[in-house]
């Protein structure tokens, strides 16, 4: 089965892209050296015993008074950027693969249902995507974000801050991805495997699980891939506007933001090198989704 | 000298599976002023055929083998840019689809007059005068008044008579029609059907008519070659074909059709199905569903062959 | 008739609601839009016969396939299965299990991402005719074999046949809930001609098998002249004539019929020159006024501007033409 895997058309575009092979061999490095921080990372930035405010803003590699074991440098507090940087792509990659997850969840079930019901379902479910949608994604966020922020307790709040994050990006991105799969379900509906099913008695909601899911979910894959990148970078967003995460989990966009203080006074490396991290891994996501969305499209075969 | 002269014709397609041969060594002729049919089933080529002539391959496909020669002198060697000049004044073109051969943005007069004046040297009210002629011709009611329409204010049927139209305002002396009637109802297939023959009767306009339906080839052509898995089975006037077919092939598909006549116990069928490109047997193409098929059938693979009124690709002809 | 009729339709109508969005009709106070699919048929179909139903594009035909079927209701009249009204027959899995479909789309007919044995068994495990896989296995692998297939075959998918062993897959998926009844829709229509002939000898073998009782839906006359025993002519919603096939092909009575018979390309006649009769299809939305097929027909009169004909009877035919009923059509 593997060979057949490599054998098929999308594998062998993949092969032959190398777009496609770069983007993967970045986003893959990345993925695993935030997966693998704690055992990769030179340093562990949290540990607050192990800084030194002797090694405060030690500049990056290539400049003067720099040495191996801070490659990237290190910040105000001595903090190592490049482990930093490796903890931080670890909360960034993780908040933003669970809301575009959540995203996806509500959109295809969403999106399911107003394709297959039609009519007033449809109709009213659509107008709700059509109004949010008209707000930018981030503003969306913010405004989830805020109020529920705002409405828990004082003492749960940094505790369930990320799952809030999560929530406020997710909420803010499934419109695109029920819309998609409520123009597909429309397509499959009307198809004749659809109605053979119905002559035969089987109750609708076997039917959209069964039937038209397995078929519709195809461009979720590539929408979701550029969602991804959508996710982090509005993570990063939130972040670097100090609503996001709270600072004892920095993500690439609390990186940012510690650095933006001392990025006119010299140290600009605090918060650059997480600036072009961010923007690699997005990058990465990017071209990998595009790639995908050329290689399914039957059109450009 | 024939006005169309095709002499194996090879069309290939690379894949990364390998090289797909999808025409292979197709030979016919068409002379003036006659009507030649050509029919297979879906994946015999019929349509490739079509669109090689004109040089209007989809890539990857290309012309790999043969030559095409229109009024003696060769077209497949020809640049872009003559060959468009052929296109549209010497050979014209009827596809299927008349909803995506007309443009819908513009007016069927504009359309019309535009490619009239593209072939010819015609001012502005004497290309529009010849279009109502056009119209009137092909049978739109109105004609003066419907020139101005869009394509999407006429109904299949009308669609197709404009296509028609477009098609033979330039005067050529060959028209390729790929299922011109496939789309249509039945009872306006005979309206279009019957308008294209006296039309190009009228004007010794030659026609290649390439079509699944062989009622409408009985009806219309002189000729016909009947295609399979990319080569010509038999080829010969359509009374002899369809009465006497030589090709175990053409006799199988003309008794697999129902007849209107009268009701049989069970139609006669051809078991299995045409062979896909990359798994075409050793031999005749036919030969694994051919109910006559012996020795010679599975590794030599035959020419058009004479036999009697028509000539067949089949060594059941083979006079040696 | 000793048995009762498989399935009878008695003047039976469709209304179909074509109107612009309701917000757009508020503004400019358009009135609704319906569109007459299906207008007063009525027709039976005796047990293990073939009743076909023949005409072109907006006829209603494929309107009817459905309320047959069941997947609609018809606006008005009543569709009855056996003698009970067809959505309570539908409600009883033991008699819904009796009916099934056949459809016109080989492509869309079957679902691309299960597999074939799969799409067979789908019946079998809606009426759980068999529970246990290796039962399902077994009935999947007969059903396989009676349209030509193996039950290696069930192992695919759909994209890896070709458009005559899909409807082979459609047909055993209709036949796995053993049904007495089945609707085809344009079975062949999309087939090469070859194949056509294939799958028509399937359907007739499988007939007189299975005693099956057909509901034959067609535009191909010379397809309908093989299968049928009955048959009706539909034109723009109403049928037209309707009686013993043999006898609406030896002498057919409606201009309508004429018209269709005349228009198909007949192989017997090389060279035929012919006028067929001229006049479009007219729109379903908007239909003539009296009889619908009064502007393309060359027996019309004032009267059949006005009024509609109703069905009389000429020999074994029911007919709807005045010209027919005044004796005018010689």
């Amino acid at each position: 089965m593997l060979t057949r895997a490599w054998n098929s058309d999308l594998a062998y575009n993949f092969r032959t892209s190398p777009v496609a092979v770069a983007s993967a061999a970045l986003a893959l490095i990345l993925l695993i050296a935030a997966t693998f921080a704690p055992w990769l990372a030179p340093h562990n930035p949290m540990d607050v015993a192990s800084l030194s405010l002797m090694d405060s803003f030690k500049p990056p590699l290539g400049m003067a008074d720099a040495d191996w074991s801070n490659p990237l440098g290190t910040d105000n507090q001595g903090r190592d950027v490049l482990s930093a940087i490796m903890y931080g792509m670890r909360i960034s990659l993780l908040v933003g693969f669970l809301s575009v997850l959540f995203a996806i969840v509500v959109g295809i079930a969403i999106g399911l249902l107003a394709g297959y019901a039609g009519g007033i379902t449809d109709t009213m479910l659509m107008r709700v995507a059509d109004v949010q949608l008209t707000f930018p994604s981030i503003l969306t966020a913010l405004l989830v974000d805020g109020v529920i922020s705002a409405a828990l307790p004082h003492t749960m709040r940094e505790a369930l801050q990320i799952y809030v994050i999560i929530f406020a990006i997710g909420i803010s991105l499934w419109p695109n991805f029920a819309r998609t799969v409520r123009g597909s379900t429309l397509v499959e509906r009307n198809k004749d495997y659809v109605m053979a099913a119905r002559v035969i008695g089987v109750p609708s909601w076997r039917i959209m699980l069964s039937h038209v899911l397995p078929n519709v979910i195809g461009p979720v894959m590539v929408i979701g891939t550029l969602g991804l990148g959508l996710a982090i970078i509005a993570e990063a967003t939130l972040s670097f506007l100090g609503v996001g995460l709270p600072p004892t989990q920095p993500s690439l966009g609390t990186l940012i933001r510690f650095g933006d203080d001392f990025l006119f006074s010299g140290e600009w490396w605090v918060t650059v090198f997480p600036g072009l991290t961010l923007i690699l891994m997005v990058l990465a996501i990017n071209l990998l989704g595009d790639w995908l969305r050329d290689a399914l499209n039957p059109r450009l075969r | 000298m024939a006005l169309l002269d095709v002499v194996d014709l090879t069309v290939e397609f690379p894949t990364r599976r390998g090289v797909l041969r999808a025409l292979d060594r197709v030979s016919f002729s068409i002379d003036a002023g006659e009507i030649l049919g050509v029919v297979g089933e879906s994946g015999a080529g019929k349509s490739l055929t079509g669109a090689a002539i004109v040089g209007l391959l989809e890539r990857p496909g290309r012309i790999a083998g043969g030559q095409i020669l229109f009024e003696g002198k060769r077209i497949d060697t020809l640049s872009a840019e003559p060959l468009r000049r052929i296109r549209g004044r010497r050979i014209g073109m009827i596809f299927q689809d008349p909803l995506t051969t007309l443009n819908p943005l513009y007016t069927i007069g504009r359309q019309l007059t535009e490619t009239m004046q593209t072939h010819m040297r015609l001012s502005d009210s004497e290309a529009r005068a010849k279009a109502i002629g056009w119209l009137d011709r092909v049978g739109i009611p109105a004609a003066a008044h419907r020139i101005d329409a869009y394509p999407h204010e006429f109904s299949g049927g009308q669609r197709q008579r404009v296509v028609i139209a477009l098609a033979l305002c330039a005067d050529p002396v060959l028209v390729i029609a790929d299922e011109p009637t496939t789309a249509l109802d039945v009872s306006i297939q005979a309206q279009i059907i019957t308008l294209l023959k006296d039309l190009t009767r009228d004007h010794g306009t030659a026609v290649m008519l390439i079509t699944h339906d062989m009622g409408v080839i009985a009806e219309t052509a002189d000729r016909v070659a009947v295609m399979y898995a990319g080569r010509i089975a038999e080829i010969g006037p359509v009374a002899a074909v369809i009465r006497h077919p030589a090709h175990p092939y053409s006799d199988g598909l003309m008794a697999s059709i129902p007849s209107l006549e009268h009701r049989v116990d069970r139609l006669r069928q051809i078991d299995g199905a045409m062979p896909r490109l990359d798994a075409i047997p050793n031999g005749c193409r036919f030969n694994p569903r051919c109910p006559r098929v012996f020795d010679r059938c599975t590794t030599e693979q035959p020419e058009l062959l004479d036999a009697g009124a028509t000539r067949a690709a089949c060594w059941l002809h083979a006079h040696d | 008739m000793t048995k009762p009729a498989v399935l009878e339709a008695i003047a039976v109508s469709h209304l179909f609601d074509v109107s612009r969005p309701f917000l757009q009709r508020m503004f400019t106070r358009e009135p609704r839009r319906m569109l007459r699919a299906v207008d007063d048929v009525s027709f039976e179909i005796a047990p293990g016969t073939t009743f076909a139903l023949v005409g072109e594009s907006g006829c209603g035909k494929s309107t009817i396939a459905r309320l047959a079927v069941g997947l609609y209701e018809p606006s008005d009249g009543d569709i009855l299965f056996e003698n009970q009204p067809l959505s309570s027959a539908r409600a009883q899995p033991g008699l819904r299990r009796r009916m099934n479909m056949i459809f016109q789309d080989p492509y869309a007919s079957l679902n691309p991402r299960w597999r074939v044995s799969d799409i067979v068994a789908e019946p079998i495990r809606a009426f759980a005719i068999a529970t246990r896989p290796n039962e399902v296995h077994a009935r999947v692998g007969t059903l396989l074999a009676q349209v030509g297939l193996t039950i290696r075959d069930g192992e695919k998918y759909p994209h890896e046949f070709s458009g005559g062993q899909r409807q082979r897959i459609s047909i055993a998926r209709a036949l796995a809930s053993e049904p007495d009844f089945l609707v085809c829709d344009e079975p062949t229509s999309a087939l090469d001609v070859s194949v056509q002939a294939q799958i028509l000898n399937l359907m007739r073998d499988l007939q007189k098998r299975l005693g099956l009782t057909y509901l034959f839906i067609s535009h191909n006359l010379a397809v309908v002249r093989h299968m049928a025993d009955r048959l009706g002519v539909m034109y723009l919603g109403r049928i037209v004539e309707q009686g013993p096939a043999e006898a609406i092909f030896r002498t057919p009575r409606h201009p309508y019929t004429r018209l269709l018979l005349d228009a198909i390309p007949d192989l017997e006649q090389v060279g035929r020159a012919r006028t067929p009769v001229g006049g479009e299809l007219p729109s379903p939305i908007a239909p003539p006024p009296g009889c619908a097929f009064h502007p393309r027909c060359p027996l019309a009169n004032d009267r059949c501007r006005v009024e509609k004909p109703a069905h009389t009877m000429a020999g074994a035919v029911q007919v709807a033409c005045h010209a027919v009923e005044e004796g005018r059509d010689g």
